[in-house]
C-alpha cells in the first residue's frame, strides 16, 4: 500500500493512504485537510493548493501551463507550490511528503 | 447599538423574498417565487449574477443540466436571467450581507457591507460556497495598513495619484491596472513570482515596453513584509528566493484573485453541518431558524449533491413554503405553466 505524509494548516504531521488513480484533491478533501476542491479538480478554483516538500518537488509530472496560470492568482507560492488537483495519485508516489498551503 | 440590532425605521426596502446570492439558484428562485406571485430581491458580493458558473468557469460547457446537453456557465447564467426576467427581480450587487436578524415584527432584516438595510417575511440564503472575496497577501500585520495604504481593488484612482506604488500579480488586473495608472503615479514597480504573465498578450507587451523605455520597473518575486507606520506604508520587502529587496513605496496593490470564504453566515445562529454548510430539511430546505431557507450549494442534508441540478428542485420547494409565509391569508393553488392563464400572465407570454 504506498501512503503519503501530510503536514496539516495547524501543523500536525499525519500518514494517509493513496488510492490509484484519485486526485491528491481528492484525497485530502476526503480527509478533511481544509481542502475544499471548489471546482471538481479543474485547476479552475485554486482551493487546492498545496507545498510539496522539496525533496519530491523534481519527482512529480511538471504542472501544466493551465496550473501555473492558476498559480499567478495565489499568495504564498513558493518554488514547490502545486495545485493537488492536477496530481494524481499512483504507486510511484509512495512516501511523497507535503504541507497543505494556507488558504 | 450593533448594526444585527437595528431596526430601520423607515424600513423602505422591502421585498417578499430577500435572495442572497444571485448564483445559479438564486435565479432560479427568483422564477419560482414569481410564478407564485412573490416579488424578489438578490444581494450578491460580485458586481454580476452567475456565482461560480460566472465567476470560475464562464466558457466551460456544463453537461448536466436537464434538457441543455450543453451550455457554459455564462450562458447558462444569461438563460437564468432570461427566465427570471417576467418578474422584475431588484439586484444589489457588489454588496456582502453581514447581519441577518429577526425585527420585532416578526419580519426578518438584513445589513449589508455598504449600508443598506432590507426587510422582508422570508430570506433565502443561495450563498454557494460562500462570497468571493479578494484574495489577501499571506502576510503579517496587513489590517493597519487595509484601505489605507494597501488595496485589493482600485475603488478611487485617486488613491494613487503622485504615489509610489507597488502592484503584485500576473493577471489581467493586474496589468490592465499597471498600464492604467501608470501616467498618474510617481514611480511603479510591478512585482510577479515569474517572468510570464497569463494576461492578454497585448498587455503584456505594452508593460514590457514602458519596462524597456525606463518608465516603471519589473521585480520578480514575492511579497516578504511591509514597512510603514499607522497604516502609511514607506516600503514593500520582496523576496526571489533567499534575497530580500526593499522598494520604497507607500502605496501597494495587490492582485492575488478571488477566495471564496464563508463569511459571516457562521454568525447568523443557524445549525451549521462541519460549520460550512448551513442544516435544512428535504420538505422545505428551511433552516433552523423558520422563515430562512437555504438553497444550493450552502446547504446540507442526509444525500446532498452539490449541484445545480439539486438547487434548482431545492428552490422549487422552498417558494412553496415561502408563499404560505408571506400570503397567509392566501390559499396556495399547483398550476402548470403550460396551461394556467395565471402563471402565463405572470411570465408575460399570455
Ligand atoms: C469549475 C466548476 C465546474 C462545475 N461543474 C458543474 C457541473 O458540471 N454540473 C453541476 O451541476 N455543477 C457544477 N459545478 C458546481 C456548480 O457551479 C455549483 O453547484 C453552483 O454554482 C451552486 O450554485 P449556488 O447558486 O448555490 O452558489 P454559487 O454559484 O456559489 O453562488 C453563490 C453566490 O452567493 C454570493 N454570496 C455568498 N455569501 C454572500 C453574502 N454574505 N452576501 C452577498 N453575497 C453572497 C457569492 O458571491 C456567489 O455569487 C461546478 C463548479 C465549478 C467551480
Ligand atoms: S480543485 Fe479547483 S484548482 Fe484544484
Amino acid at each position: 500500500m504506498a501512503h503519503f505524509h501530510v503536514t496539516s494548516r495547524a501543523g500536525e504531521a499525519q500518514t494517509l493512504e493513496g488510492v490509484d488513480g484519485w486526485r491528491l484533491m481528492e484525497l485530502l478533501r476526503d480527509h478533511k485537510m481544509g481542502i475544499e476542491g471548489i471546482c471538481g479538480g479543474q485547476a479552475d478554483c485554486a482551493s487546492c493548493h498545496i507545498h510539496v516538500d522539496p525533496a519530491w518537488a523534481g519527482r512529480l509530472p511538471e504542472p501544466r501551463e493551465e496550473e501555473e496560470d492558476k498559480l499567478d492568482e495565489l499568495p504564498s507560492v513558493t518554488e514547490t507550490s502545486r495545485l493537488s488537483c492536477q496530481i494524481i495519485w499512483g504507486e510511484e508516489l509512495d512516501g511523497l511528503t507535503l504541507t497543505v498551503a494556507p488558504d | 447599538m450593533s448594526p444585527a440590532e437595528f431596526v430601520s425605521p423607515l424600513a423602505t426596502q422591502e421585498t417578499d423574498v430577500l435572495i442572497i446570492g444571485a448564483g445559479p439558484v438564486g435565479l432560479f428562485a427568483v422564477f419560482e417565487l414569481g410564478l407564485l406571485g412573490l416579488k424578489a430581491r438578490l444581494i450578491d458580493t460580485l458586481d454580476r449574477p452567475g456565482g461560480q458558473c460566472a465567476e470560475l468557469y464562464p466558457e466551460k460547457p456544463i453537461y448536466d443540466i436537464p434538457g441543455l446537453p450543453s451550455v457554459s456557465g455564462q450562458e447558462l447564467t444569461d438563460r437564468l436571467m432570461q427566465q427570471a426576467a417576467p418578474f422584475e427581480p431588484d439586484f444589489r450587487f457588489s454588496q456582502r450581507v453581514e447581519h441577518l436578524s429577526k425585527r420585532p415584527d416578526g419580519r426578518f432584516q438584513i445589513v449589508t457591507d455598504a449600508g443598506e438595510v432590507h426587510v422582508a417575511p422570508v430570506v433565502f440564503i443561495a450563498a454557494g460556497a460562500g462570497s468571493f472575496t479578494p484574495r489577501k497577501p499571506k502576510i503579517d500585520g496587513l489590517a493597519p495598513y487595509e484601505g489605507k495604504s494597501l488595496f485589493y481593488a482600485v475603488r478611487s484612482r485617486a488613491d494613487f495619484e503622485g504615489r509610489d506604488l507597488v502592484i503584485t500579480g500576473g493577471g489581467d488586473s493586474a496589468l490592465d491596472w499597471t498600464l492604467d495608472l501608470l501616467p498618474d503615479v510617481n514611480s511603479l514597480t510591478l512585482v510577479h513570482r515569474r517572468d510570464k504573465f497569463r494576461a492578454a498578450p497585448h498587455s503584456v507587451a505594452a508593460m514590457e515596453q514602458v519596462v524597456a523605455d525606463g518608465r516603471m520597473n519589473f521585480v520578480l518575486g514575492e511579497l516578504d513584509s511591509l514597512t510603514g507606520e499607522n497604516g502609511e506604508l514607506t516600503a514593500v520587502t520582496i523576496r526571489n528566493k533567499d534575497e530580500t529587496t526593499a522598494i520604497p513605496a507607500d502605496r501597494l496593490l495587490t492582485f492575488f484573485g478571488l477566495n471564496i470564504e464563508l463569511g459571516p453566515i457562521a454568525e447568523w445562529s443557524l445549525d451549521l453541518e462541519d460549520g460550512k454548510q448551513i442544516r435544512v430539511d428535504t420538505e422545505k430546505f428551511q433552516t433552523s431558524t423558520p422563515g430562512i431557507f437555504a438553497i444550493g450549494d450552502i446547504n446540507w442534508y442526509p444525500g446532498k449533491l452539490k449541484l445545480i441540478l439539486s438547487g434548482f428542485h431545492e428552490g422549487a420547494l422552498a417558494a412553496q413554503e415561502a408563499f404560505r409565509i408571506a400570503r397567509p391569508d392566501e390559499k396556495l393553488r399547483f398550476q402548470y405553466t403550460t396551461s394556467s392563464s395565471e402563471l402565463q400572465k405572470r411570465l408575460k407570454v399570455a
